[in-house]
């Protein structure tokens, strides 16, 4: 084992985790304010991967050029699932947000296997195959191009809650709920909004993960937990947070995919996730709740 | 006699006369309604009582069921001693994440991604342990299955059925008399508000730790059943976290906190998903996934409009003080 494959491996991990890490910010951003752990996530992200699948089989459309209106789409959904469904459930106790969410995972995961079936779908795109060399490091486009439409989709909702006023809102909603509404803020739509931007997270990290993995109905709860190691990690709430702990466990999957086997590779998170409980339940960013 | 002591009285000698005029495939039905009862009850003293939210009771599920195997699988050693090294072994892990979650103030959502990142990393664990047959699963030895041997535990479904029964019936006498002891009022305080309950003098880190083992010791036997009644296991099937939702379903269903809920709750589901089962081939409607997707749409609509569960409206409405 040569130090260039290590370092070679690294660096996809790297790339791989910071998809990882948007999806997983989308979580946090709907923990963070909201307060209800989305347990449908993972399969919300797998209708985002069939949609690009099916897009890009029937009008051979990148799924790059895919990421704009399935985002768009997702948010419309997402808005309308916190309004329509889990407003009502924000007083309740946790045991039954998560049944909720729940019982919506497991119709998302068995609609999409009455629609699609079992078998494992993908997108061929040209180039896949290709990519950069800089001295020793192999850079794969796809996965190159992934990370960049992570990184650009990130720093969007950084700056949106940042600097736009809708955003700052939803932050004094995260802040504190009763001043929010002591001030006139519509609470409900402003949670209903954050759900929809979570959603869009969602969207875009999906369609880019399609290039690098096939997609199966059974991968959405799988990354339902995955979302959960690298938000846990992270900081659940923390935005920086989630990208950090995305990165994380990218590598420490590719590496212990390398190094042990790829079947344990989760283990690894699941080990990770445990000490970070332990040692700093409000994960590596995260602030002390 | 109150109503309640009634019905149940009724109950229990329906369930006990059964076997009489039930089917082979009626029984099985039943006895899984009783396994999920059992099983929903025991994670009920931990989250019902107790208010601490477990969803990776898979775990102690799992582990009971591989300790019994394997020792009955090398060793030949039957399940009445391999029963009480599951019981410690789950004991032992529940107070370990108890007093690591407890002792670093780790509570709701937090302690309960915990208990999952505790059961998936176990499940991959014995992904990779060979002793127990890793991915490829443990298959116990079936000898003979017409007389009842009590001693090895093997015998006729109807000797499970019993069992299954004895054990919900034990659970469930035992969780009325807790709930009506010191125990259960400690446990109901800590639910409602840990701080006043401390204010009150109530250690609540050790009435935590109390629930956190019986409800494994409870749910390590739920295991050992599972081991020897259905006799083969794999990780997959054992630790999965569809596992530990499954568990919960039935107690959330009929009530959290009530001690009939997880009895209802896990006859509905199991009726319910049998029934829409024989529904959809009636009807010829045969997809993968579609008999997940009605059992979906059936949860939402009852946690929507049933936020306390089937039994508590129920109860009012049979006039039963539960």
């Amino acid at each position: 084992m040569t130090p260039d494959l290590i370092l070679n491996v690294t660096i996809a991990g790297v790339l791989t985790g910071l998809v990882y890490g948007l999806m997983a910010l989308g979580l946090s951003v709907i923990f963070g304010v909201v307060r209800v752990v989305n347990f449908a996530h993972g399969e919300m992200m797998t209708i985002a991967m069939y949609a690009a699948v099916v897009l890009f089989a029937a009008l051979k459309l990148d799924p790059f050029i895919v990421m704009l209106p399935v985002g768009a789409a997702f948010f419309a959904f997402g808005y309308a699932m916190q309004a329509g469904f889990i407003n009502p459930f924000i007083t309740r106790p946790e045991h039954s947000q998560f049944m909720l969410l729940v019982a919506v995972a497991i119709i998302m995961v068995n609609a999409l296997l009455m629609v699609f079936g079992p078998d494992a779908r993908n997108v061929q795109v040209d180039y896949q195959l290709e990519s950069f060399e800089i001295g020793k490091i192999l850079l794969d486009k796809a996965r190159l191009y992934a990370a960049i439409a992570a990184l650009v989709a990130a720093a969007a909702l950084f700056a949106f809650f940042k600097f736009t006023l809708a955003g700052k809102a939803i932050r004094a909603c995260a802040d504190n709920y009763m001043g929010a509404k002591v001030v006139g803020l519509d609470v409900k739509h402003l949670y209903a909004l954050t759900f929809g931007l979570g959603s869009v997270c969602v969207a875009i990290a999906g369609c880019a993960m399609v290039l690098l993995v096939e997609v199966t109905p059974a991968l959405g709860p799988a990354y339902t937990l995955l979302a959960f190691v690298i938000v846990i990690v992270g900081g659940l709430g923390s935005m920086p947070g989630a990208l950090l702990g995305g990165v994380l466990i990218g590598v420490s999957e590719a590496l212990a995919g390398l190094f042990i086997a790829p079947s344990a590779k989760s283990m690894f998170s699941f080990g990770l996730l445990i000490l970070v409980l332990l040692l700093r339940p409000q994960g590596l960013l995260g602030k002390k709740a | 006699m109150k109503r309640a002591h009634l019905g149940l009285v009724l109950l229990a000698a329906l369930l006990a006369a059964l076997p009489a005029f039930a089917g082979s495939y009626a029984l099985s039905v039943a006895t899984l309604i009783l396994y999920f009862a059992y099983t929903g009850q025991a994670w009920n003293v931990m989250m019902g009582f107790a208010g601490q939210l477990s969803l990776g009771h898979s775990l102690y599920v799992g582990v009971g069921a591989y300790a019994a195997g394997a020792i009955f699988f090398h060793y030949g050693i039957g399940p009445w001693a391999g029963l009480w090294v599951a019981i410690l072994l789950c004991v032992a892990l529940g107070m370990v994440i108890g007093f690591l979650a407890f002792r670093f103030g780790i509570s709701g959502v937090y302690f309960a991604l915990l208990t999952i990142a505790f059961a998936e990393f176990t499940r991959i664990g014995f992904d990779h342990f060979d002793w127990v047959g890793g991915p490829g699963g443990m298959f116990l030895r079936v000898a003979q299955r017409d007389t009842w041997d009590v001693a090895a535990f093997r015998g006729p479904p109807l000797m499970y059925y019993y069992t299954m029964l004895f054990l919900t019936a034990g659970a469930f006498a035992l969780c009325s008399f807790l709930l009506k002891s010191r125990a259960g009022y400690y446990w109901q305080a800590i639910r409602e508000n840990e701080e006043a309950a401390q204010a009150l003098g109530i250690n609540s880190f050790r009435w935590k730790m109390y629930a956190v083992a019986l409800s494994s010791a409870m749910t390590a036997v739920s295991g050992v059943f599972f081991a020897f009644y259905y006799n083969n296991l794999f990780p997959e099937q054992m630790f999965h976290i569809s596992r530990s939702i499954e568990i919960i379903l039935g107690p959330i269903i009929g009530g959290v906190g009530t001690l009939f809920g997880p009895i209802l709750g896990a006859a509905v589901l199991t009726l319910l998903s049998d029934g829409i089962t024989e529904l959809l081939a009636a009807l010829g409607w045969e997809f993968p996934g579609i008999k997940q997707v009605f059992y979906g749409v059936v949860l939402l609509l009852v946690v929507m409009f049933l936020p306390h569960g089937i039994w508590p409206p129920l109860a009012r409405r049979l006039g039963l003080n539960a």
